[in-house]
């Protein structure tokens, strides 16, 4: 973190306005927004989805996706106004002074080509450089990024290739032609936290080498504040508070951008009402085991989970906790081990399990755009469980409805909606009434909040844990995210390939000494301070 | 099942809901649907527009010239053209309709149970479907025609079966992508049955999609039929068809005489409404996740 | 890849092995088809007035009096050496379909030589120019022009070039003796008939396969990289449109087989679809058999190249990891 010391401008945004078209009519979707930024400098811009943050990011290279039209403002790139000029006057800035790293490298990446030719290609064709200097450029920067093999990495297909990599791959075709400005669109949102780690590392080490300014849009206050020197907190497509990344971090003036700490204060408030250790065992599974054809997902498994307890589980893609979860459920067949229930003997499939027993296990799933049926109504999908299992009818079912919109804080006039016409929270509220509609004992929690904005998590969390309180339903929290564990549960299980590398209580899980994938887990998390990157780098060298 | 609290409220919304698509469709698609519309008046009211009967000799002159009194002239025969063309529009309309509704129910009944059934019941199904569309539609129509003879009941049987391979396609792929989708999945953990997961899960779903597949199919079917009744093999005299109609007066062709173009132009005229229709509904089908 | 099979040989090994399979239950198909016949077949050919004896002889002489299986089996073996046996009408089917197809044949290849480079191109250019002016005319025609049968194509173009314009002949009976520039002149109408056909159907898929290949993120990456428009759509969207792209023409080069039907009758032209409606007319089984397991053959073999081709144009299985 260098002082701001004022070197030349390389972009200005100025009073920037973008309408989108929806339903035959314009309406605004960046309204008025002016950011300015320096040589060397890295401005981060954080906000919800929606906000406007990709639109802004796309602006700067003078792009807009199609449906979307400038209603106003400038985009001054080193002086020159971008959208002052006809698109085929844009394109030439494009690649070689101003490069984009978009969040997902795996689909970025044309899958018909080598990764070289991908790479090189703007240098050759407009930056001026031949062939070969162009290759030998690319080897140094996967050098510099610290790719594996990087004589012979461009000679790969995407394919071919981890994710990690492929976005480290994405930020040296940016950095090719020394672009003034690099717009970074939340390049590490669909990474593990332990390769976050690693790319993190080498977008900093890049910026920092090469003196490019960058915006840095993301959702995750902890990422951004390891990266940016200032940022831009935007709602609605506007900019709600902009100020130095140590200020705002400390002392955050706009109620909104205070409010995106919300799931921290949860962690704090929830610290005081933990520990429903109820002593009897509601689930448990001794020495499970279970497959995909020869490919072993889950080996030896042994946990317990008590009544109105939140176990969560927490690993990274591929760990087998979501398998884990359809065990549980009778979605998967273990091949190995017993599940008991309540004391008896849990039948492994489905259609071998008794209605009533159904009834008692519940999931609720990532994604409510998937869980919930896009023809039916709210009042359709919370009422058929009411009607399957308590043969609810008429006015009866019509009551204990009303009664569980309330109970996940719907409004009763929601219940006439489908999906559709509902934001991501209250589709997920949906889905846990439904859930709870059944009256169950246990819910499995797959990876609930995880499509949801960090408000609306942190209020869906909160009510989680109020319902729990009220109805002692016991939560099997299955999750990628360390903030949330810390924030909800009651014990711990830590899963890596396949098997249980650690569990306990909250309290043993998060205090040290961990089992050595714990300690690389929870090292790998960003701090929601500045400065945990630069210990990092500093541990490393 | 017994929706008694929904259907009041969403009857009215969904009226709306198609109010307000009508309203917002393209003008080829508006065109479309006026002219179907007009063709099903003059199918329904045959009988009474038209000014003579359907196999009614009133000419002795085969060929007779377009006149006040037979304003498209006669054909071969002596009949009134425009009234076989207008029967021919009863004929040809009704017989695809039923041939299309026939393979739509067979295609999407079973390749909804196929694709929810799943393991070898689906391989089998699948695999049989294969082989029946391996052979060009027209050319196994023809054999199988030859064989059984060429009546209205053997013709429908045949298209309907054969089309029904490409229903079957389409709503197994349809139904393959919504069951792997969560809600289904929770339905399964829920202890519903198959029964009701393919009547109010899944088929909601594919609705769209298969409304459009069915106009598109129609197309196919009037088409093939007209093809078929062209080539003698289709629908028989006397009974007026747009196909066999162009084929018995071609002969005028080679006098420079258009009339025999005229139920030719009456296939094609319906064939595109239909698809102005179906292309509509093919875009709203596929925009339907950000439209809603 | 030293000793073990490359992905894409045992792909492309099992693709030749079910398309020979499904040619082996097509014939099937066809030849028991036969034998659901209502009556016996040599009463039909015989007349009402034929007495039992003349029938059973008949039948021997047909094979008909012979096992289901073994009549299946003799008439594949033969059939797969290139003898289709003896029509009902009493010459070898060879002879009968043999000089035809090969008319067929010459129709198709030249109809498919303008038409798929023709189709690509045109559409590769309304991809390019989507929602502009060459986009939606010829969106709209071909959408207009699939719903047209084919006969009422083929007697407009008769109308106007044979008829009124007088340029060409009407009819495209070609023959033997002809020179060859006779016969092309007269295959020109239903050559012509047969692209407005096929082309429209063509140039809408390959439309369709490259602007869904345009929705992909890497597409919006190259413009990001300041790619022309013309350059995003030949090198990053089309690479990967091959595999669609190729079975549109194949599943359209299939129906040309079945297209051309219509047309060499309206123009009565002598290929195997005339050959096969004047069997299907005279309830000639051996011909009507033949001709179906040729249109058969090519269909599947059509499809089958395209299956083949978008295999290998598909990086993920050419180059593993």
């Amino acid at each position: 973190m260098t002082q701001d010391i004022p070197s030349p401008l390389v972009l200005e945004i100025e009073n920037l306005s973008i309408e989108a078209r929806a339903n035959d009519s314009w309406s605004g979707i960046v309204n008025g927004v002016s950011l300015s930024l320096r040589r060397g400098e890295v401005l981060g811009l954080v906000g919800e989805s929606g906000a406007g943050k990709s639109t802004i990011g796309l602006a700067a290279l003078g792009y807009l996706r199609p449906g979307a039209r400038v209603a106003g403002g400038a985009v001054r790139l080193e002086g020159q106004d971008l959208l002052a000029l006809p698109e085929a006057a844009r394109r030439p800035f494009r690649g070689t002074k101003v490069a984009y790293v978009a969040q997902s490298a795996q689909a970025a990446f044309n899958p018909a080509h080598r990764l070289m030719d991908q790479i090189v290609m703007v240098a050759v064709e407009r930056g001026g450089m031949t062939r070969a200097a162009a290759e030998e450029r690319a080897v140094s920067l996967f050098a510099a990024l610290q790719l594996p093999e990087p004589d012979r990495f461009g000679r790969r297909y995407p394919h071919q290739v981890s994710g990690g990599q492929l976005q480290r791959a994405m930020v040296a075709m940016a950095m090719m032609c020394n672009p003034a400005l690099i717009v970074f669109d939340e390049p590490t949102t669909a990474l593990d936290v332990t390769t976050q780690v690693e790319v993190l590392i080498s977008i900093r080490r890049v910026i920092e080498e090469f003196g490019v300014a960058a915006i840095y849009i993301t959702h995750d206050l902890s990422v951004v504040a390891q990266i940016a020197h200032r940022v831009a907190v935007l709602r609605y497509g506007a900019v709600v508070e902009t100020a130095p990344i140590g200020r705002i971090m400390a002392a955050p003036e706009h109620p909104y951008t205070r409010s995106l700490w919300a799931v921290h204060e949860l962690s704090v408030s929830h610290e005081a009402a933990a520990g429903h250790d109820t002593g009897e065992a509601l689930l448990s599974l001794e020495n499970l085991s279970a497959r995909y054809g020869d490919f072993e997902v889950l080996s030896d498994i042994s946990l317990t989970l008590g009544r109105g307890e939140t176990l969560a589980v927490v690993g990274e893609s591929g760990s087998g906790k979501s398998t884990l979860g359809r065990v549980i459920t009778g979605l998967k067949a273990p091949s190995a081990g017993r599940a008991r229930y309540a004391g008896a003997a849990l039948p492994e499939r489905v259609s071998r399990r008794p209605k009533a027993l159904l009834r008692r296990i519940q999931i609720i799933y990532q994604s409510a755009d998937t869980a919930l049926n896009p023809r039916q109504t709210v009042r359709k999908i919370i009422g058929r469980p009411l009607a399957l299992y308590h043969g609810l009818r008429g006015r009866a079912r019509e009551a204990r409805l009303m009664e569980l919109l309330r109970l996940v804080e719907l409004d009763p006039a929601h219940a006439d909606r489908t999906p559709g016409q509902l934001s991501g929270g209250q589709k997920q509220r949906v889905a846990i009434a439904r859930a709870l509609a059944a009256e169950p004992e246990l819910i499995v929690c797959d990876e609930i909040t995880s499509a949801l904005d960090k408000v609306v998590q942190a209020e869906v969390l909160r009510m989680l844990m109020d319902l729990q309180a009220r109805l002692g339903v016991a939560f099997f929290f299955i999750t990628h995210d360390i903030e949330v564990v810390r924030a909800i549960a009651d014990r711990v299980v830590v899963m890596e390939r396949g098997r249980i590398v650690e569990q306990g209580s909250r309290a043993q899980i998060f205090a040290p000494p961990h089992a050595p994938y714990t300690e690389t887990l929870l090292a790998s998390v960003p701090e929601m301070a500045p400065g945990w990157l630069d210990r990092i780098i500093a541990a490393r060298a | 099942m017994n929706d008694s609290i929904a259907t009041p409220s969403a009857i009215p919304g969904r009226l709306t809901r198609a109010r307000r698509a009508l309203a917002g469709a393209p003008l080829t698609a508006r065109f479309g649907m006026v002219v179907v519309l007009a063709y099903v008046i003059v199918a329904v009211f045959a009988p009474f527009i038209a000014p003579y009967g359907e196999v009614e000799v009133v000419s002795r002159v085969p060929f007779d010239a377009w006149s006040a009194a037979h304003p498209l002239g006669t054909d071969q025969l002596g009949r009134d053209f425009l009234s076989r063309l207008i029967f021919g529009a009863r004929n040809s309309i009704s017989i695809a309709l039923a041939t299309t509704l026939i393979s739509f129910a067979l295609g999407c009944l079973t390749g909804m149970f196929s694709a929810l059934a799943g393991g070898i019941v689906d391989q089998v199904l699948s695999r049989f479907v294969d082989a029946l569309m391996s052979v060009p539609d027209l050319i196994f129509i023809l054999m199988i025609l030859s064989i059984f003879g060429s009546s209205v009941p053997n013709l429908i049987l045949i298209i309907a079966v054969l089309t029904s391979t490409r229903f079957f396609r389409i709503s197994r792929a349809a139904a393959l992508n919504i069951t792997s989708l969560d809600f289904v999945e929770a339905a399964k953990v829920r202890g519903e049955t198959l029964l009701w997961i393919a009547v109010h899960e899944v088929f909601p779903n594919i609705l769209p999609l298969m409304l459009s597949e069915l106009g598109m199919r129609f197309c196919f079917i009037f088409l093939s039929i007209a093809a078929l009744s062209f080539l003698g093999v289709g629908i028989q005299p006397p009974t007026a068809e747009w196909g066999s109609m162009v084929r018995d007066n071609a002969a005028l062709f080679s006098m420079g005489d258009i009339t025999p173009l005229i139920p030719a132009a009456s296939i094609a005229f319906l064939a595109i409404a239909v698809n102005f229709v179906v292309d509509w509904l093919l875009s709203r089908a596929s925009g339907l996740q950000d439209e809603v | 890849m030293n000793r073990t099979t490359h992905p894409i040989l045992s792909m492309v090994l099992s693709r030749l092995g079910l398309g020979l399979l499904s040619l082996v239950i097509v014939s099937l198909v066809i030849f028991s088809a036969v034998s659901f016949l209502p009556g016996s077949y040599a009463a039909a050919i015989l007349g009402q007035n034929a007495t039992p004896e003349a029938v059973a002889a008949m039948e021997r002489q047909l094979g008909l009096d012979q096992p289901w299986a073994l009549r299946y089996a003799s008439w594949l073996a033969t059939a797969a050496t290139g003898d289709l046996g003896m029509s009902f009408s009493g010459r070898p089917v060879v002879d009968v379909i043999g000089p035809r197809l090969a008319n067929t044949l010459t129709l198709a290849a030249i109809t498919a030589a303008i038409a798929v480079p023709l189709a690509i191109g045109l559409g590769i250019a309304c991809a390019r120019w989507r929602g502009r002016l060459i986009d939606r005319v010829l969106s709209t025609t071909t959408l207009a022009s699939i719903s047209v049968p084919e006969f009422f194509v083929a007697y407009v173009v008769m109308m106007i070039f044979a008829v009124k314009l007088q340029l060409l002949p009407s009819m495209a009976g070609i023959r033997n003796g002809m020179d060859f520039g006779e016969q092309l002149i007269r295959m020109i109408l239903p050559i012509l008939t047969l692209l407005l056909v096929i082309l429209a159907h063509m140039l809408r898929n390959t439309r369709a396969a490259i602007l869904s290949v345009m929705a992909s993120p890497y597409v919006e990456m190259a413009r990001l990289k300041g790619e022309p428009e013309a350059r995003v759509v030949m090198r990053q969207a089309l690479p990967n449109a091959i595999g669609p792209i190729a079975s549109v023409v194949a599943i359209n080069l299939a129906y040309l087989i079945s297209g051309v039907v219509v047309i060499e009758v309206v123009f009565v032209y002598p290929g195997v679809g005339q050959a096969m409606i004047d069997a299907v007319r005279n309830r000639d089984v051996p011909v009507i058999q033949a001709c179906a397991l040729i249109f058969a053959a090519a269909y599947i073999g059509f499809n089958l190249l395209a299956d083949i081709l978008s295999i290998v144009s598909n990086p993920r299985l050419l180059h593993p990891r």
